[in-house]
């Protein structure tokens, strides 16, 4: 029964377009679930439901929706060799949390040897941001407030209403404490010492004697050993806090007074964790200096502009291409036009899953993906007519038409995929942004051709149209 | 139907050797004019509410510094400013100065160190290198089997040389627009040209496949009539798939932006120029080096 088989592959071909239909717009679908939702069908008081469909945004890339692209070049002179890898990281998780309290949705820090990239989308005011990020890590130690002073500051930033959270808890906790900080500007449980990341010779990773739990070792300088001995005298069994940016990263408790210099810091860390403090921690100990070398900021009317220009391109040129089919290739045409809709339902719907950002480029490259889908089809259309005119019966011109148009097909987009391999390793924004929504559209083009259209075309074997010879 | 392609293969190695020359000499008499992206340097793109002319937006400019400023107009309102690479505290003091003329919104601003540029002008050659050859290679093995009258390495020169054809012609183009035009050759220009690439190989593999099937159906026919009779049969093909990726590039060239117009430009050129080497220039090197081999 191959009719069968048609028919379980046609199905398939419906419930992924009705799929990446709902992905790419949601908005349709959940309505209809709405409607649906309030008709309260069901038993009793059991009602039947149906969920909404999840609701994921395009990501757009930042020449579409504005933002800013910043290139730092850190200059690593200062730090050895071996220690310049961690000196990065820590520098990119400084940065990291400054350009999160900047307020960007998403923001990317990305280290490249000894480059920082830092993409900061939909950003209002770059040059507030600029100076933010240009600025050496301050690192410094805190100790506790009296408290007396604590439970006033407390009492004037939330009232009495506050009191399932006692102050002493909240002081103990780096993220509760650093959005108090951020909110009102006034830190409620530590003041400043004379400890700084000037005193600290470097922090490192190390472990407890005997066993595997690891802990974050302390070298102070000379001066900075002194300072520290009578910090921990006066502190002991209280907090000391390790500060960078005005922010807590650790809150410590003085086990005993230090006057070597060398000191640690236990927990309950993973090795991951005691890693990242002392990579903070050497962050403000050996400021890396970093210089803007390359900036390149887009605003949102412009990026908006873009977009929108992009989109209508785009219409056009899918508008051109199905009345071009049509006239052309007639009923196959029409058959390859709905495929071709489905193709750019099942692109739109991927770049939502993976996510892909959506770039100019990236559209650029959908574009001519489109172009390429096309052409799968033309191919076999050709061949297609060719077998017809040589009198074969549809069925089996259909057969021969795909295997014929086959290593046409295949050659041609391994090459185009070779190329867009190669871009990657470009790897540069637009470049990748391209090649990757190119390749994304090949893969599916190719799917495209060969199950969609096929499976279309094959619904007429053994009709009265495959008869009328002037349609195909 | 049968149009006797080869009978004019002199006149098509005739003309494009006229585009190539052509080209040529545009390339070394003007150069390419080189875009930030590969030079460094710093655009500014601004919307004036009232555009002030460029002399006054110079003047007003002049005492910051800046070495030589390029103003370009452009839409209604805008204005592009081309100058060498600057920190931020001097892109501040130059919306200070350009408020006073009339108030503005900041589109877009790049400045690009020249460690950047010179990075990708070198990523840049090693890209388009690695793609020809990686190509070459791939159509070597793709027709090893290919091989009667014609060696599979022999597919691969003659691809060689019309996506060589197909690049310079673009090129060509892009050196004469930036000398009368001040277009410059950006990043989206080096991926039009690696797209060309893809799809000119696209087309010499169906013109290619069309042959090698064709020597493998017949035994021992001329071989000038097999490659004329599959040029015949892609022929449709070959024109139907340039103009539907057409429609789509000729839709980004009127309607999608700036960024895009130089791009679908590039590709609009090279792709012309790929289906009409795939069927003339690609074939008929075959044909004469076959003859040549008799």
């Amino acid at each position: 029964m191959p009719k069968k088989k048609l028919y379980i592959s046609l199905v398939i071909i419906f419930i992924l377009t009705i799929f990446a239909g709902a992905l790419d717009y949601p908005k349709y679908i959940n309505q209809w679930v709405d409607y649906f939702n309030n008709k309260k069908i069901g038993i009793g008081n059991w009602k039947f439901t149906l969920p909404h469909f999840p609701e994921i945004p395009f990501r757009l890339g930042l020449d579409l929706q504005g933002g800013s692209h910043l290139v730092y070049e850190a200059d690593l002179s200062q730090i050895e060799e071996k220690d310049r890898g961690e000196a990065m990281s820590g520098l990119r998780d400084v940065i990291e949390r400054r350009v999160n309290f900047f307020g960007v949705t998403e923001p990317i820090v990305q280290v490249q040897k000894e480059r920082l990239i830092v993409e900061l989308a939909g950003i209002k005011d770059v040059n507030e941001a600029i100076k933010m990020i240009g600025q050496t890590p301050y690192l410094e130690f805190k100790e506790e407030l009296s408290p007396e002073e604590r439970n006033n500051i407390f009492q004037s930033l939330f009232g009495d209403q506050n009191k399932e959270i006692s102050p002493e808890t909240a002081c103990q906790n780096v993220s509760f404490l650093t959005q108090v900080i951020l909110s009102t500007g006034q830190d409620p449980c530590f003041k400043s010492t004379s400890l700084n990341g000037k005193y600290l010779k470097k922090a490192e990773l190390g472990f407890e004697q005997q066993t595997p739990t690891p802990l974050v070792l302390l070298e102070f300088n000379d001066e900075g050993a002194k300072i520290f001995g009578e910090l921990t005298e006066k502190n002991l069994q209280k907090h000391l806090a390790i500060y960078i940016d005005n922010v807590p990263i650790s809150i410590p408790v003085v086990q005993e007074k230090i006057s070597g210099g060398k000191a640690q810091i236990t927990g309950h860390f993973t090795v991951d964790e005691a890693k990242e403090l002392a990579r903070n921690l050497n962050a403000g100990a050996l400021p890396v200096p970093i210089k803007l070398i390359s900036q390149q900021t887009i605003g949102p009317s412009l990026g908006k502009s873009s977009l929108d220009k992009s989109l209508k391109a785009g219409i056009f040129g899918l508008l051109a291409i199905f009345i071009f089919m049509v006239i052309f290739y007639r009923l196959p045409g029409i058959f390859a036009s709905i495929a071709l809709l489905i193709y750019i339902a099942l692109n739109l719907a991927i770049y939502k899953l993976i996510p892909v950002t959506l770039s100019l480029a990236g559209i650029a490259g959908f574009i001519l993906s489109i172009g390429m889908a096309v052409d799968a089809n033309v191919l076999i259309f050709s061949r297609l007519r060719e077998e017809l005119k040589q009198g074969k019966n549809y069925g089996f011109a259909l057969e021969e038409g795909f295997k014929r148009a086959w290593p046409a097909i295949k050659d041609g987009n391994l090459t185009t995929l070779i190329v867009t391999a190669i871009m990657f390793g470009f790897g540069t924004g637009f470049v990748k942004g391209f090649a990757l929504t190119l390749s994304i559209g090949i893969l599916i083009s190719i799917f495209s051709a060969i199950f969609v259209t096929k499976n279309f075309l094959k619904v007429f074997i053994g009709t009265k149209i495959e008869k009328i010879n002037w349609i195909w | 139907m049968s149009f006797n392609f080869l009978k004019y293969r002199k006149i098509y190695y005739i003309f494009s050797g006229i585009l190539i020359i052509i080209s040529l000499i545009f390339l070394f008499l003007f150069g390419l004019k080189m875009g930030i992206d590969f030079k460094g340097g710093t655009i500014l793109e601004i919307d004036f509410e009232n555009r002030p002319d460029n002399q006054t937006i110079l003047q007003k400019l002049k005492g910051l510094d800046l070495g030589e400023i390029i103003v370009q107009p452009t839409g209604e309102k805008g204005v592009i400013l081309r100058l060498k690479e600057i920190d931020n505290t001097k892109h501040q003091e130059i919306i200070k100065n350009l408020e006073d003329l009339s108030p503005l919104t900041e589109l877009r601003f790049e400045s690009i160190g020249p460690v950047i540029g010179r990075e990708l002008t070198k990523k840049t050659k090693i890209v388009v290198t690695l793609a020809i050859f990686a190509i070459v290679f791939y159509i070597a093995f793709a027709f090893r089997k290919a091989a009667w009258i014609i060696k599979s390495w022999q597919f691969s020169l003659a691809a060689l040389i019309s996506i060589i054809h197909d690049l310079l012609i673009p090129i060509g183009v892009f050196a004469f627009l930036g000398k009368f035009f001040n277009i410059e050759i950006n990043i989206p220009f080096i991926v039009a040209l690696l797209t060309i690439v893809g799809y000119d190989i696209n087309d010499i593999v169906v013109v290619f496949d069309r042959i090698r099937e064709n020597v493998l159906k017949t035994t021992k026919a001329d071989f000038e009539l097999i490659v004329n009779k599959s040029l015949n049969e892609v022929l449709s093909r070959s024109i139907n798939t340039v103009l539907t990726t057409l429609f789509p590039l000729f839709a980004i060239f009127f309607f999608g932006g700036e960024t895009l117009k130089y791009f679908a430009l590039a590709l609009i050129i090279g792709l012309i120029s790929g289906a009409y080497s795939s069927i003339t220039i690609a074939s008929s090197l075959l044909v004469s080096w076959a003859k040549k081999q008799k």
